[in-house]
């Protein structure tokens, strides 16, 4: 089908996934949710935490992200990201532990704003999964 | 000559080393594999990150402005060098060919009259390093506890150089590591992380990208993130070359043990002959006197 694009997410471990026929991929991007659909405009942006959703034929598969960039270019979508995880295997314990973690982190007093912003992101995020 | 009981005593010795350098080398293999197989995943990542970054740099109109990250402080006057070694010995000349390459490189920018400053990472460059430049060490940072390179301890590391970059503490940033070419060939590596060295920049393309948000705040995101990631390269490639050296290394060992016990197992035979002929002699001589 002439809808289908290239997604590739990387990690630093390892190519975490590769597929050849997805139709929409739905990005936690900085600025808000961007959807990327075919013959998109090139672009750059990093992610925010938050949830990717990768719609393609074999049906709908959502990753929890925390944080990444983006670049789409000739109908390849790449994300680079250092913390993915794949939320149908995902343990509620893992969850617990990143929610915990980064309700820690927001306890802190010396972070900036934009950290501030991230991390109170991200504890919203992981409550609304569990 | 050592008498019979020594030889044997020093055989056993010879071959209980054999099996010990036979088995390192076993288990040498076996992480190599899974070295190896990690340094090779890694690299699409630190490769899409370069990649990304050239095309981000390429479209920056305003090199002034460009972060110092990118661009530099304007002068060169504090280097700083990050020396990444093994956390353990017994892996052939693999921490002795980087501190090799860090030492030349040393030598010549205190020649040149610039200020040096020296992290390490693993403690073994520490040992090397602290009897001659004692001094310029600032930092010793070892991974002893986790078992295969992460990124996470990269991200450490990453993030103590962006601290002190940042503090204005150096200007000129390199770390040394190990290429992993093949099992018997490693490459010591100096690379410059901090200004980036924009060398190969030809392949990145003219396409105009959108950003969001604009090139500077992702540039200043991006850029600390490929600290991180260039660090936890170097990590991947130094951790499959260290296990490939002391796998050829304890190669050779078993190989040299082999070769000395046959030597003794001669030279005990030899003196055990001897002494049985000077028995007989002994025995003969004593009969013929009678």
């Amino acid at each position: 089908m002439s809808e289908e694009f290239k997604i590739e997410i990387v990690n630093p471990e390892k190519s975490f996934l590769v597929k050849e026929d997805v139709s929409e991929v739905v990005v936690p991007a900085f600025e808000g949710e961007m959807g990327i659909l075919k013959d998109h405009i090139s672009i750059i942006s990093f992610l925010k935490p938050g949830i990717i959703k990768v719609s393609s034929k074999s049906g709908d598969e959502n990753y929890y992200v925390e944080d990444g960039i983006v670049e789409f270019k000739n109908n390849n979508l790449s994300i680079l990201t250092s913390s993915i995880y794949n939320l149908s295997d995902m343990d509620k314990s893992v969850q617990q532990n990143l929610l915990k973690k980064a309700e820690e982190e927001a306890g802190k007093s010396d972070i900036n704003d934009q950290t501030k912003y991230l991390v109170d992101q991200k504890i919203e995020v992981l409550k609304t999964l569990n | 000559m050592a008498s019979l009981d020594d030889l044997k005593k020093r055989i056993a010795s010879v071959k209980s080393t054999q099996k010990i350098t036979k088995a390192m080398k076993m288990v040498a293999a076996a992480k190599l594999r899974k070295a190896q197989e990690s340094a090779e995943k890694g690299r699409p990542y630190s490769e899409k990150m370069n990649n990304v970054i050239l095309n981000l740099s390429s479209g920056i109109s305003d090199k002034e402005n460009a972060p110092k990250l990118l661009a530099g402080t304007g002068q060169e006057k504090v280097h700083l060098c990050v020396v990444m070694t093994s956390d353990r010995g017994l892996c052939g000349g693999f921490n002795s060919n980087i501190i090799k390459k860090a030492k030349s490189y040393f030598s010549k920018i205190l020649d040149e009259n610039k200020e040096l400053k020296i992290i390490t990472v693993g403690s073994k460059g520490n040992d090397q390093l602290k009897r001659t430049y004692g001094d310029k060490i600032i930092e010793n940072i070892s991974f002893k506890e986790s078992k295969n390179a992460n990124y996470f301890d990269a991200d450490k590391v990453g993030k103590i150089i962006i601290e002190k970059f940042e503090a204005g503490e150096f200007d000129v940033c390199t770390i040394f590591y190990n290429k992993f070419k093949n099992v018997i060939t490693q490459i010591p590596q100096a690379q410059q992380i901090i200004p980036l060295n924009d060398e190969g920049n030809e392949n990145s393309s003219d396409e105009s990208y959108e950003f969001e948000p604009d090139e500077d705040e992702i540039l200043s995101n991006l850029l600390p993130k490929n600290i991180s990631t260039q660090i936890f390269k170097a990590m991947l490639e130094n951790s499959a070359s260290e296990q490939g050296s002391r796998m050829s290394a304890m190669d050779n060992a078993t190989r040299n043990a082999g070769e000395m016990v046959d030597k003794l197992t001669i030279e005990y035979n030899r003196s055990r002959q001897a002494a049985i002929t000077k028995e007989l002699i002994e025995i003969i001589s004593g009969a013929e006197s009678l």
